[in-house]
């Protein structure tokens, strides 16, 4: 009991104490009236986009101002207060924009960084042609009738490109392969293509080619470049193939 | 014409009843079936005997000879002039047979031959057995010319994935690799004493005669001849090698001989080219038969050991693989006869009689059939054929009859048969 009568004396005088407080702060003079607010300062920002470029490549600048009367950026001079322009310069530029105004100055600056492109890369050493490409690029295989390993008329252009060719590239050795197609017999098909090789060869030496470039073997048979049962494959299979000998 | 296969006392009734077991064995039954299989199949192709069917027979077959009922054999519905018969049983690892041959149309003394075989018991064993009592039964029926069950075949083979030398039984059994070149290998042909098999091949310097001892199973040495070197052929004596080669820088392939053991080769056939398949006629030796496409289309020719007296023996499409039989009267070849636009070009064997130039054809039944080789007894011919759709080798008797399958994997060609 004697604790609740202490807590009603101290909510008393509290309460005459903010009163006797309120009734001062009534008796404090009126404001002057405010000063005219100041001229707002000017913003100002400025990017690139990209931030980096190769030289000769070019980027976008961009910039917003407000406030300002008076935007330029250096090394462009007096722009629009918004904008935006294409720049390519050729080395690594920070461009600084100055905007003024009323209220002050405000700059922004954007960096732009130019890498000089990687150096072209050497041109190709000129192309070294193995004597085997050349070969293989030049060189024609002759064609026989069936069952016969003389010259054909047609393939006289053939053996003199390839005459030409080989007396020009006198280091080369090289075998000639005798091919039959697979209608004879095995025993006399290998006869034949040695024959075939033969011929070819014989066409090579008379024309002064030197018989110790040139090796002749014969396939018959064994080996046929086209194995279907049909007269284009036949003539594929009926050749003096050469064959550059490393 | 006679080719040989029809000589001798006309073809007799030969009941074969099957064998029966004379032990208890479990490896009895399927011996047995070998045994019985191989010697029928050996007497039925031999163009020897005429088999009566088994379904003439009567049930009770003889084992023995006690077991033998003459009346049940020798007249009709069997009508058989002569039974072959008896048994075969395992006894400790040990497969002993014991044969006999009865002329069962004479009741008093019918006993021909008595033969025992013992050896370790195998399928293999079996087989030779059976082969050995043909041989005797149509050495006694077939005029004393001696059988051929257990002469062998060389040929070449792709199915190691290489063209490889390959021998089996004459009968297509026991097929196993010889040579193991790795590269391609050709024309086998086998020595008359078995011994060796020459045969050409691709080496690093080029085409080959290999010379390859089956006694001791690798090639022994042969001089390099230069050139393209093809198609060797044994004399009949086994002393000299021909073949065909394109040493010396010659445009053309000519026939050469040279001993066996490749020393002193010389050139014998002398127009031009290409020569090739050379063949002795073994019964002499004094001749060689040859293909050359001296005249365009290669076509048969044969001419004296030492070059002189060529004959064309055929004038017309294309005739190759010349094979001498071994009683010097015929050759067997392949020939596509009728050779030109709209025709067929089948390539077939045929059999030419030397003497008069005769020929007849043996094969009809489509394909091309090429590298003919005769047995030793004269009787019989494997060549290849793709009829079936595949390269493989296959046997008929000389008159075209009795054709056979003998090999059904990889692609099989150039048989060569055995001298005996």
């Amino acid at each position: 009991m004697k604790q609740q009568r202490m807590k009603w004396l101290f909510l008393v005088v509290t309460l005459g104490t903010l009163l006797a407080l309120g009734g001062c702060k009534k008796k404090v003079a009126p404001p002057p009236p405010p000063p005219p607010p100041p001229p707002p300062a000017p913003t100002a920002s400025i990017a690139v986009s990209p931030a980096s470029i190769q030289a000769g490549q070019s980027a976008s600048l961009t910039w917003q101002t407000s406030n300002a009367t008076d935007v330029s950026i250096d090394g462009i001079g007096a722009v629009q207060a918004n904008g935006s322009q294409s720049v390519s310069p050729s080395d690594s530029t920070t461009y600084h924009l100055t905007a003024k105004g009323a209220g002050g100055t405000q700059e922004a600056t954007a960096r732009l960084t130019v890498t000089q492109p990687p150096p072209p890369p050497p041109p190709p050493p000129p192309p070294q042609i193995s004597d085997e490409d050349l070969f293989n690029q030049n060189i024609k295989d002759v064609y026989f009738d069936y069952d016969k390993s003389d010259i054909r008329a047609d393939q006289r252009a053939s053996i003199q490109a390839d005459i030409t060719f080989l007396t020009e590239h006198a280091n080369i050795s090289f075998t000639i392969e005798g091919h039959c197609d697979e209608r004879g017999s095995t025993e006399y098909n290998l006869a034949l293509g040695d024959q075939r090789a033969s011929a070819v060869k014989n066409e090579l030496t008379t024309a002064g080619i030197n018989a110790g470039r040139i090796k002749t073997i014969s396939y018959g048979k064994e080996k046929p470049f086209c194995t279907e049962s049909n007269e284009a494959c036949w003539q594929q299979n009926r050749r003096g193939h050469f064959v550059y000998q490393k | 014409m006679k080719t040989g296969t029809s000589l001798g006392v006309e073809k007799v009734r030969l009941a074969v009843p099957d064998f029966k077991p004379s032990t208890a064995d479990p490896d009895n039954a399927a011996l047995l079936k070998t045994f019985n299989d191989t010697l029928w199949n050996d007497l039925d192709v031999s163009g020897v005997v005429e088999l009566v069917s088994k379904s003439f027979y009567p049930l009770q077959a003889p084992g023995q000879p006690t077991e033998v009922n003459f009346i049940a054999w020798n007249a009709p519905p069997p009508n058989a002039a002569m039974l072959a018969f008896g048994n075969l049983g395992v006894s400790s690892g040990r497969l002993t047979v014991q044969a006999w041959l009865f002329d069962v149309k004479n009741i008093q003394s019918p006993q021909i031959l008595g033969k025992q075989y013992a050896d370790a018991s195998s399928d293999a064993s079996a087989r030779v057995m059976a082969h050995k009592f043909a041989d005797e039964i149509i050495f006694r029926l077939g005029g004393g010319i001696a059988g051929i069950a257990e002469s062998q075949l060389y040929f070449v083979s792709d199915r190691s994935g290489h063209k490889e030398i390959w021998a089996m039984d004459y009968d297509g059994s026991n097929q196993r690799q010889i040579t193991h070149l790795g590269s391609i290998a050709l024309s086998p042909r086998i020595s008359p004493d078995g011994s060796r098999l020459a045969l050409s091949a691709l080496m690093k310097t080029g085409w080959e005669i290999v010379m390859y001892s089956l006694d001791l199973n690798r090639a022994v040495s042969f001089p390099h001849m230069g050139g393209t070197n093809l198609s060797p052929a044994w004399s009949g004596d086994g002393t000299k090698l021909a073949f065909s080669s394109s040493r010396g820088g010659s445009p053309e392939t000519q026939i050469y001989v040279s001993d066996a053991s490749g020393a002193g080769p010389h050139r014998i056939t002398t127009d031009r080219g290409p020569d090739v398949s050379p063949v002795w006629n073994r019964k002499t030796n004094g001749q060689i038969a040859f293909v050359s496409g001296r005249g365009g289309l290669p076509q048969i020719y044969t001419m004296e050991a030492d070059g002189t007296n060529e004959q064309k023996m055929t004038d017309q499409g294309y005739a190759v693989s010349p094979n001498w039989s071994p009683n010097g009267q015929f050759l067997a070849f392949a020939w596509i006869r009728k050779y030109g636009p709209g025709e067929p070009g089948s390539s077939d064997i045929y059999l030419m009689d030397i003497a008069s130039k005769q020929w007849v054809q043996l094969t009809h039944d489509g394909g091309k059939n090429d590298f003919p080789s005769w047995s030793p007894d004269g009787r019989h011919l494997v060549f290849q054929s793709n009829r079936s759709g595949n390269l493989e080798l296959w046997s008929m008797l000389a008159d075209g009859s009795k054709v056979q399958q003998l090999t059904f994997t990889g692609r099989n060609t150039q048989p060569n048969w055995s001298w005996k």
